[in-house]
């Protein structure tokens, strides 16, 4: 095999593929996160019309599919054959390069993002500023959307989205720092970091989430990052920038078909983004629940079948759908597909398990089996994409949930909450980290 | 309507200067936004033609007619009785509310009075329909102003009037309910049952939609002190119905004027005290728990007897004018007939409380945001129907 494949495999270390030099591996590493992600916005897509219908006592989509599972796609084909309107108003460039900007800056955050100790594109040592630069770069798609668009709503949304994007960036970015603060609060001396990979490993040295941490300051930080999030990412309570029963659609009014679906995947990328970030600086991003209280073997090999388990879950779910599904001759095709799908998905939490009940020989020292050491290197790296996904779902729900329940806020609320309310909190909170901080060095 | 000469004309609104085109395109600082007449918040085809400096409204202007079906025209070429289903069309929300105004308002110019078996059953059925108008109301206000989900809340609990309607007449929104001179339909097998286990069903959930909404923060901040209006203002205005009394004016025809049946019940008028959205929310949440005690009392006390009054076969009333209102969901809903004596009205006029709550609209946005102005167009709850006749 060429040199440049086997290179990185071999270095045993526990290295990102940028860390160690490995283009190639790094190219496929983006590949890999690219798709993922696009499949995680795809299924992020039925899951929200799915928990919002049920919110909302209505079925969402149950017809493309059995319960409604092929609907993003059909969505997807729909959105391609559009017809691409430009308004002839429009500035055509800026109007076509609008979506791209906001696709770019949603997607490039993901080379810093940890799923893993070296489950990342590149383990940058300024990861956490790179992050934020290039996230609040999402906004100029907005604006320059709705400057390029020539039209009245487009013109308000993207305004409102800049006015917004700027009192939340400071109290996020405040909050963030004071995440940061806590990297270099240890016993050991060493010091703060701002790598993503980093702060995780402070994380695990210092035996606490960030969450936790002098309780209760980096659980307000936590918490202003939380709602700051979400306001960055424009989604409800916060959506004034595409209100739709203020702006008709806000910013992306003019767009439709493909460059509108574009604006709805950078949304999404986006979404997942942020809560990766949350995930990483606060939730202890890929570690398990008690990484250091609970790390005999055997608490190993249990905590290494959830991912397995959870997918037997989905699959005994989906199975109980298919014998709960409308026995009529109708329906056959959905309850084969149904079927089928539940059978992928059990499959898959059979591979799963087979590899941790496999790794766990690794652990027990019988290395007679050549697969055992590959088995439980490739347990871990399931493990913590495992646990680093499931954080990031938990927000995703966070959400939706958030959308059923509320109101929007009014523009000039959201900057009061902003600038009287949460820069002054997050500037406080890190005002007494770094005084209650002082007592580590 | 471009015709307009006046101050509060569009060209007024807009600051151009045809004279001197240059000076308007550099004056920049205000924004002129046609909202509507297609818009998700407009509750139907209402255009509203907005300047704004920034976010902030400087002024509006309402341009209706979009719906206009020329009703009053057409009641003057109908029969009486002919003319009756056409007024559910008006308020399409509250079709029987309507019935009943007009049905009404023929039998004082008849000079007949519809039996009290009658009268009962028409008040029930108004007032079901005063519910599943506030309802509609609730769920279009609250999706106006961001939440979502009280939409589908209500509309599932609204299916059950129609439920009731459709097992009474056959209609669901249309109802034609009610004939001059009483009630068409006795009432089915099972009627009251049906009632009162609505009235049981009902009950929590209201404290449901409360649930969502009365004390939620964000709601608060987006309804208090949102599109205050004096009650000087109101009257001024001619506005009535639930804004009237959000504004402190305990007014209501059922107890002023009482018509139907509704001086034999034990009701409140519930008023506000403010002005402003979230009291004329409160005001409308009470009234629908007002609506299910009147309700309540019609069901228990539901008289036997004829349904029918005594009418001649071909309504030929005397000649003469009569105003007769009553209270819509929305306000006070009058009807004006005049008579030459022959079997078509020789004019009709109705005085339709969307129509007139509308005008309030400008006094009300003044100065606020645009945010603002969808919350106050819900919080109006204008039917265009109604208002375009």
């Amino acid at each position: 095999m060429p040199n440049f494949i086997m290179s990185y495999l071999d270095s045993r270390a526990a290295l990102t593929p940028g860390s160690a030099g490995s283009q190639f591996w790094a190219l496929i590493y983006v590949l890999i996160i690219f798709a993922g992600v696009s499949v995680a916005v795809i299924c992020m897509n039925w899951l929200e019309r799915k928990a919002l219908a049920h919110f909302q006592v209505r079925l969402g989509p149950m017809r493309v599919g059995p319960h409604g599972l092929l609907q993003p796609i059909a969505d997807a084909i729909k959105l391609m054959l559009k017809e691409d309107i430009i308004p002839a108003e429009a500035d055509q460039f800026v109007f076509w390069v609008a979506p791209l900007i906001g696709l770019l800056a949603a997607f490039t955050v993901y080379t810093v993002i940890p799923f893993g100790p070296s489950q990342a594109v590149s383990d940058m040592n300024i990861g956490i500023l790179f992050m934020l630069g290039v996230s609040s770069l999402g906004v100029l798609g907005i604006v320059v959307a709705g400057w390029a668009s020539n039209s009245h709503y487009p013109l308000i949304g993207a305004l409102r989205s800049s006015a917004q994007m700027v009192s939340y960036e400071v109290a996020m970015g405040l909050a963030v720092v004071s995440a940061i603060l806590m990297t270099s609060l240890n016993t050991n001396g060493t010091d703060g970091t701002l790598s993503m990979i980093g702060i995780v490993q402070a994380q695990q040295q210092q035996h606490i989430w960030f969450i936790f941490k002098l309780f209760p300051l980096g659980f307000i930080a936590f918490a202003i990052f939380a709602i700051a999030m979400v306001a960055e990412t424009n989604r409800a309570p916060f959506d004034l920038a595409e209100a739709e029963s203020e702006l008709t659609a806000g910013f992306h009014t003019e767009y439709s078909g493909l460059r509108w679906s574009l604006f709805m995947l950078a949304e999404y990328a986006a979404m997942i983004a942020v809560s990766s970030i949350a995930v990483t600086l606060w939730l202890g991003g890929w570690m398990r629940p008690f990484p250091n209280l609970l790390h005999a073997p055997a608490w190993e090999f249990i905590f290494s079948l959830f991912p397995g388990l959870t997918f037997a879950g989905l699959a005994a779910i989906a199975f109980i759908g298919t014998a709960r599904m409308s026995s009529h001759s109708f329906f056959k095709i959905q309850r084969i597909g149904l079927a089928v799908f539940a059978a992928l998905l059990g499959f898959i939490a059979l591979l799963l398990l087979v590899i941790a009940v496999v790794g766990r020989s690794a652990d027990a020292g019988v290395a007679a089996q050549v697969a055992a050491p590959f088995a439980a290197r490739f347990r871990d790296g399931i493990d913590h994409v495992y646990w680093f996904v499931l954080k990031v779902a938990v927000f995703m729900y966070m959400f939706i949930w958030y959308r059923a329940t509320w109101p929007r806020y009014r523009f000039d609320q959201l900057m009061k909450i902003g600038w009287k309310v949460m820069l002054p909190i997050s500037l406080g909170v890190l005002i007494l980290t770094a005084i209650v901080g002082m007592k580590f060095s | 309507m471009n015709e307009h000469k006046n101050d509060a004309s569009i060209h007024s609104l807009s600051n151009l200067d045809l004279d001197a085109p240059e000076k308007t395109y550099l004056d920049s600082n205000e924004l002129i936004i046609n909202m509507g007449p297609q818009h998700p918040a407009t509750h139907g085809v209402l255009r509203v033609i907005l300047k704004l400096d920034g976010e902030k409204v400087l002024g509006t202007e309402c341009v209706i007619g979009y719906l206009h079906r020329g009703v009053e025209k057409i009641a003057e070429n109908r029969t009486y009785t002919m003319f009756n289903p056409y007024v559910d069309r008006m308020d399409y929300v509250a079709a029987v509310s309507n019935g009943l105004g007009y049905c009404e308002a023929v039998e004082k110019l008849l000079n007949v009075e519809a039996p009290p078996r009658a009268k009962y059953i028409r008040v029930i059925l108004t007032e079901l329909n005063r519910i599943a108008s506030h309802q509609l109301w609730l769920g279009t206000h609250a999706l106006d102003i961001g939440a979502m989900t009280p939409l589908f809340y209500t509309f599932r609990d609204r299916e059950e009037i129609l439920k009731i309607f459709e097992k009474y007449c056959g209609a669901r929104l249309t109802t034609h309910a009610f004939r001059i001179g009483g009630c068409q339909y006795e009432t089915y097998a099972g009627f009251e049952k049906d009632i009162k286990n609505f009235l049981t069903f009902f009950a929590p959930k209201i404290d449901e939609y409360e649930a969502l909404l009365t004390t939620n923060r964000i709601w608060l901040e987006r309804t208090k002190n949102v599109g205050v209006i004096s009650g000087a203002d109101c009257i001024a205005l001619g506005v009535t119905g639930p804004v009237l009394r959000a504004s402190g004016v305990k007014w209501d025809v059922r107890k002023a004027q009482p018509y139907a049946a509704y001086s034999e019940f034990d009701f409140e008028i519930p008023t506000g005290e403010n002005g402003d959205t979230y009291d004329r929310y409160m005001v409308r949440m009470i009234e629908m728990r007002q609506s299910m005690r009147i309700i309540e009392q019609a069901v228990n006390g539901l008289p036997e007897g004829p349904i029918m009054g005594k009418v001649p076969k071909v309504i030929k009333p005397p000649v003469g004018e009569i105003y007769h209102s009553i209270e819509a969901p929305k306000g006070e809903l009058g009807y004006f007939i005049v008579s030459d004596g022959s079997t078509q009205p020789y004019r009709l006029r109705v005085r339709p409380p969307s129509f007139v709550n509308l005008q309030a609209l400008d006094v009300m946005v003044r100065g606020l945001l645009v945010a603002d102005v969808v919350a106050v167009i819900g919080t109006l709850d204008i039917v265009l129907g109604e208002v375009d006749r």
